[in-house]
């Protein structure tokens, strides 16, 4: 084995997790004649001591790049080691660990080389080359160039499990400050014939089941947060859009993490991680919780208090909706009970057939009941007396240092 | 009244036969050899029976689902303390109603067996996660395990579905048997005086000349993916605790 291959490695895989898409879920591949397939769920091999989760092999295919964007740790104008993989390195790789269950399949990216349809080729070429040569089942996650022709897409879509293509800077008006190159049309036209193309195989699939796969796991797109100055307003409004309009399967959140002096981006210290868990708390609001972007970040209050988290942010200027009556309500108010998830939620709906549900049976169901006891109400538990918002604010509102999704 | 079975689980259901028709009550089950000395109640060893354990079986078919069979031989396996006693209980409680008592959360058994069931299910997902392969001199993929619970039975199917085109070899060491795919069929495997270190990892004798390679070519990979901005290790062992960090070849 080239020795070079341990530099390039640690070089693309460096400059490529600035990318934070992990998801190996959404595709349920089955393994026809070969090896590897995908059980729709993801894996996740390993966790970084940064918490996050390593479930594909990350990297770009060269961190040359054409472009000069000044938040971007490959941009033309830095000063760092230039390297690029071969096709058959990125397929070995990925082959070796795979079969060794290190990973779920590979996340390719790359610098841009000549322009983005010269680089997307190549791309595509290592992805077509796993499924081909190599019966490759397991997940493969590809980057779309910003700028890429619909015929590269469309073959793209053929190997793949998911596609992306990154907004990264959320608005267009200060992508221009930090990357004057860049326009946003040349993320938008790509995005939009992805979810055209997916919708059209997908009612093709319905009709004729023989219809090949295209990105069946979707596409999602990425927006750094605190790079720029846009509003948690602006950025949820946008990733609430893309759901709906554009059908996209995830939008990440990356906490801008400082790669340059460049004065046209803040200067931090630390990435701006509880704004960026809030955002995804958000996020998860209106995808699960059935919570509309209004009701969450209201026009009066563009950024979200970042000291208590949004479902119980919106309970606290709601509290004339509670008690909630466990035993009698919906599902969807349940839902809204702070410290009530989906998975608690569930089983509270389905016991409630047989019994009637009592305070320890909701804590022992999993709810968090410090939060949650101020919300509901249960047989043989007298009414609490209702606070002020205030000073609901004051009990509730605890030092939190550790940063879970459902906090 | 102490009843001993064992160990398997037709034995236990052959238990809960018993205990229905001596009409005595239990106060523990245990597997044989695992109750310790009892000075005061009365021990019944009961002998498997398949006949009977069909039996609890088919009731408890006509009260619910295939699933909920299946979650009581995952709690069965599970090999927690007073599991036993949750399976019977759970059953007691599906017989003497007539309704699917599935989702009857308020029941300390029922409650207990999907806790159970969960926890399993982790187990599960974990070691279809942190299962890493070694490829020895005769070309197999091969892994030691040492799982909480026995997993062996439940994690077979999605190693053979995905490795269908591979030798491959996962092994718990505690439990000593393992599973092994031969291209054609996988079975479970004993085998005697394995060769192991100080780690429970495969001897570096027996391992392919480029495995070393690919090994650190993924210690390389993991180390650069980490960012360090980021670091928050108490995040990082809430999803990989201590005691799986022996498996990680990256650890």
């Amino acid at each position: 084995m080239n020795l070079r291959i341990y530099d390039k490695l640690k070089i693309l895989a460096e400059a490529a997790k600035y990318d934070v898409s992990c998801a190996s879920s959404g595709s349920k591949r089955k393994n026809t004649n070969g090896f590897g397939n995908s059980n729709g769920m993801g894996i996740c091999h390993s966790y970084t001591e940064d918490g996050r989760c390593v479930s594909l092999l990350k990297i770009l295919l060269t961190n040359f790049c054409i472009y000069d964007c000044a938040y971007c740790v490959s941009r033309k104008s830095n000063d760092i080691e230039r390297v690029a993989f071969t096709v058959d390195e990125v397929v070995e790789l990925t082959v070796s660990f795979y079969r060794r269950n290190y990973i779920e399949g590979l996340f390719l990216s790359s610098g841009i080389f000549k322009n983005a349809d010269y680089t997307n080729e190549r791309l595509v070429r290592i992805a077509k080359k796993l499924r081909e040569e190599h019966n490759f089942n397991g997940y493969i996650h590809l980057k779309i160039i910003p700028g890429c022709s619909d015929e590269m897409i469309s073959d793209a879509g053929k190997y793949a499990d998911r596609l992306s293509v990154n907004l990264e800077i959320p608005t267009e008006k200060h992508l221009k400050k930090v990357a004057p190159e860049k326009n946003h049309s040349t993320v938008y036209k790509p995005m939009n014939f992805l979810a055209e193309k997916i919708s059209e195989v997908k009612e093709e699939r319905k009709r004729y089941r023989k219809t090949p796969l295209f990105a069946p796991a979707g596409q999602s797109t990425q927006m750094i947060v605190g790079a720029t100055a846009e509003t948690d307003l602006e950025i949820l409004r946008l990733s609430s859009d893309l759901y709906k309009k554009q059908r996209l399967k995830r939008v990440y959140y990356s906490g801008y993490i400082p790669v340059s002096d460049d004065e046209r981006l803040p200067a931090l210290k630390t990435p701006p991680l509880v704004r960026e868990n809030r955002l995804y708390q958000a996020d998860w609001l209106f995808r699960f919780y059935g919570f509309a972007t209004e009701e969450i970040i209201p026009d009066s209050q563009p950024f979200l208090d970042p000291d208590i988290d949004p479902k119980m942010s919106w309970a606290l200027r709601n509290l004339d909706l509670f008690p909630v009556d466990i035993n009698t309500a919906d599902y969807s108010m349940i839902l809204r009970v702070p410290g009530i998830g989906i998975k608690t939620a569930n089983m509270i709906i389905k016991a409630r057939k047989h019994s009637l549900i009592r305070f320890d049976d909701i804590r022992k169901m999993g709810a968090a009941m410090n939060r949650a006891k101020h919300f509901i109400q249960v047989p043989g538990r007298s009414l609490l007396p209702s606070y002020s918002t205030d000073k609901m604010r004051m009990l509730i509102t605890q030092p939190s240092n550790q940063m879970t999704l459902f906090s | 009244m102490i009843y001993t079975y064992d160990g398997t689980f037709e034995g236990l259901l052959t238990t809960i036969f018993k205990i229905y028709e001596c009409k005595q009550l239990p106060s523990d089950i245990f597997r044989n050899g695992k109750s310790g000395v009892m000075l005061f109640d009365e021990v019944c060893q009961v002998n498997t029976d398949t006949t009977l354990s069909d039996r609890v079986i088919k009731g408890l078919q006509k009260r619910i689902s295939p699933m909920g069979i299946r979650n009581l031989y995952k709690v069965y396996l599970s090999e927690v303390k007073g599991a036993e006693m949750t399976i019977y209980g759970y059953i007691k409680y599906a017989l003497e109603n007539h309704r699917n008592i599935e989702t009857d959360y308020t029941n300390e058994f029922v409650l207990h067996v999907k806790q159970l069931v969960k926890m399993i299910h982790r187990e599960v997902h974990r070691m279809h996660a942190f299962v890493r392969f070694k490829l020895t001199k005769d070309g197999i993929y091969a892994a030691t395990i040492v799982p909480d619970f026995d997993v062996i039975p439940l994690i077979g199917q999605h190693f053979r579905d995905r490795y269908a085109d591979q030798r491959w070899l996962i092994y718990d060491v505690k439990r000593n048997y393992g599973l092994y795919y031969d291209l054609k069929v996988m079975e479970m495997i004993t085998i005697d005086n394995l060769q192991l270190d100080e780690r429970k990892q495969f001897r570096e004798y027996i391992l392919d000349d480029e495995e070393l390679q690919f090994q650190n070519l993924w210690k390389t990979y993991f180390r650069s993916t980490n960012i360090k901005e980021r670091e928050n290790k108490k995040l990082h062992l809430q999803h990989v605790p201590k005691r799986y960090w022996k498996y990680l070849v990256e650890k």
